[in-house]
């Protein structure tokens, strides 16, 4: 099974490594950060949970997730996504797959595949090293929820699993478009840097009043949505309008990707 | 000589290929039968690779088509191209999968390959190839030639009933051209059909029983060797210490000596009519006194016959 492959290896590749070391390196950061200035009086500012953190170690995760989303994770996401056919055709092994043969569909749909698998492992990365540094540095106990009810270590769990699966989801449209950047080049650094600035300007358009009649259709629009899910009971408004949008980007890109991918000569 | 199935191992007609302006492939009709060794030349910018993409349906033709094993590409490449190994225009690698992985990954590619014998298959290939020892290496660490033998390993990673080798023997040492050579001639012996893709002339007079010739994105011979052999002149070829007056014997016989050649000192040539009989200039040359050490006649070499066909010079066709 080609998945089975890709897979192994994608995760064996020392650059998937080095991405997901840095993304797990972020709660470190904060943790470490928080912990030796701990003694100073805690302002206001800073990310959201930044505060809690020095009453409950479980917050590093949540914080570390949410200081990730807009840059780190659409990065890693930019190299992955980005490098999916590119990189094959740079290397010169697109030829050697086609004619192995794989259908140019399936290629495509092993590759989206391929890198959701990475934007999973990359948010997990992200929460599951905060919950372990947040344990080590910092006391830990019940979790206040934004809508003040309390959960214990299991309802926590539930939650940050649910925050995982929703940052993931949020990925889905920036995945598609990296992928479909990727079939136009045979230039894989082109189609990386090209899906990145695409997620920046994108949350730029977003967080412009005059353009608010845009910000529903951007890929980004609900990136911070998951405060929602840590409310009790759970408020699954963002997660089906998130869902339908990106759902939405992955058809169209999915389909353009494809087309393209189908008519392409592979000169490489 | 002709294995399972039906038609020619490659039959292309009107196979045309645009690039912009540029007409790339141009009306190509193409015959390989099967079990033939056929050698595919002609000069870089010919045409050739383009060629062969386009029979293994990684650039679709402007015009024309094509059929493969008897099949109608490219709608037949699920079941086609696994019967088909292919080296296109070099290897390929992953550089940071060991030489055994890459090849795992290429098969593990096509979901029709039986994943219960892959192992096996891969490492038969790697033995075929020369490359057993160094199959745990990273491919990043390989030279040119172990690149090369990789590429090959991968063409012949299943039961092929037809190879197209683009460039083969590119990179390889000496030892490593022969064993190619031998491959190939091992292959052709098990009814598997080659073709294979060259400027190396004396290469595929060595293994090839068919050859093609691009020129400028045309085909301008196709044929056996023999065939094309036939076409060629014929040469007389006089060994003297007297070069002035065997020449004139032969300019009063009625042929053209070929001007002086200073690599071949006492040596004097000429393209031999239909007519003309070496018997009867041996006769010649003698009863005018001229000293000859050696007479023969030579069928032009192919590289003569390519160059005929393609044009003198440097330049590459663009």
């Amino acid at each position: 099974m080609l998945l089975a492959d890709e897979l192994k290896t994608l995760f064996r590749r020392w650059r998937t490594i080095a991405l997901l070391s840095a993304l797990a390196a972020v709660p470190v950061l904060i943790a470490v950060a928080v912990r030796v200035t701990s003694h100073i009086r805690a302002g206001g500012g800073g990310p959201a949970f930044v505060g809690s953190i020095t009453q409950n170690g479980l917050f590093v995760s949540f914080s570390a997730l949410i200081v990730s989303i807009p840059a780190f994770l659409p990065l890693a996401v930019g190299v992955v996504a980005g490098d999916t056919i590119a990189g094959e055709a740079s290397l010169g092994t697109l030829r050697y797959l086609l004619t192995a043969p794989i259908g140019r569909l399936r290629l495509l749909v092993v590759k989206f595949l391929g890198s959701m698998a990475f934007v999973v492992a990359a948010v997990l990365a992200v929460v599951a090293m905060g919950v372990l540094v947040g344990v080590i540095l910092f006391p830990v106990g019940q979790v206040t929820l934004l809508s003040g009810a309390t959960v214990g270590f299991g309802g926590f769990v539930v939650r940050a699993l649910l925050l995982v699966a929703y940052a993931a989801l949020s990925l889905v449209g920036l995945t598609a478009i990296g992928v479909f950047l990727s079939t136009l080049t045979s230039v894989p650094v082109g189609a990386m840097a090209a899906t990145v600035v695409l997620a920046a300007v994108t949350q730029v358009a977003d967080s412009l009043p005059q353009l608010d009649w845009l910000h529903p259709w951007l890929f980004s629009h609900y990136w911070f949505g998951l405060g929602d899910l840590l409310r009790a009971p759970l408020v699954w408004d963002s997660f089906g309008q998130n869902a339908l949008l990106q759902l939405g980007y992955l058809v169209v890109f999915g389909l353009l990707a494809h087309a393209r991918l189908s008519t392409k000569d592979v000169l490489s | 000589m002709s294995p399972a199935g039906e038609g020619a191992a490659i039959q292309a007609s009107g196979l045309t290929k645009v690039f912009g302006k540029q007409r790339a492939v141009d009306g190509l009709d193409l015959t390989v039968p099967r079990g033939a060794v056929f050698g595919f030349l002609g000069p870089n910018g010919s045409g050739k690779t383009t060629t062969i993409r386009m029979l293994l349906g990684l650039i679709t033709p402007t015009s024309g088509e094509f059929e493969l094993l008897g099949e109608r590409m490219p709608a037949a490449r699920p079941t086609v191209l696994p019967r088909v190994g292919a080296l296109i225009e070099g290897p390929a690698v992953y550089p940071f999968l060991s030489g055994r992985d890459n090849l795992v990954r290429l098969d593990s590619a096509d979901v029709r390959s039986d994943a219960s014998t892959r192992a096996a298959r891969v490492d038969a290939a790697l033995d075929r190839v020369g490359l057993t020892h160094a199959a745990a290496k990273k491919a990043h660490a390989y030279s040119l030639g172990m690149k090369q033998r990789l590429g090959l390993a991968n063409a012949l990673l299943r039961q092929r009933d037809l190879l197209v080798l683009d460039e083969p023997t590119n990179g390889l040492d000496p030892q490593g051209t022969r064993e190619v050579r031998s491959l190939i001639r091992e292959l052709a012996a098990d009814g598997t059909t080659v073709f294979v893709s060259s400027h190396l002339l004396s290469e595929i007079e060595q293994v090839c029983t068919h050859v093609a010739v691009m020129s400028t994105g045309r085909l301008v011979a196709q044929g056996t060797l023999d065939e094309l052999r036939a076409e060629s002149v014929r040469r007389v070829v006089v060994e003297t210490p007297d070069v002035d007056s065997a020449r004139g014997v032969l300019a009063a016989a009625g042929l053209e000596p070929d001007a002086a050649s200073a690599d071949a000192p006492g040596t004097v040539t000429a393209a031999l009519g239909e007519s003309a009989d070496a018997a009867d200039l041996t006769a010649a040359l003698v009863a005018a006194g001229v000293r000859v050490r050696g007479i023969r006649v030579t069928g032009e070499t192919l590289e003569d016959r390519f160059v005929a066909l393609t044009g003198e010079g440097f330049d590459v066709a663009g």
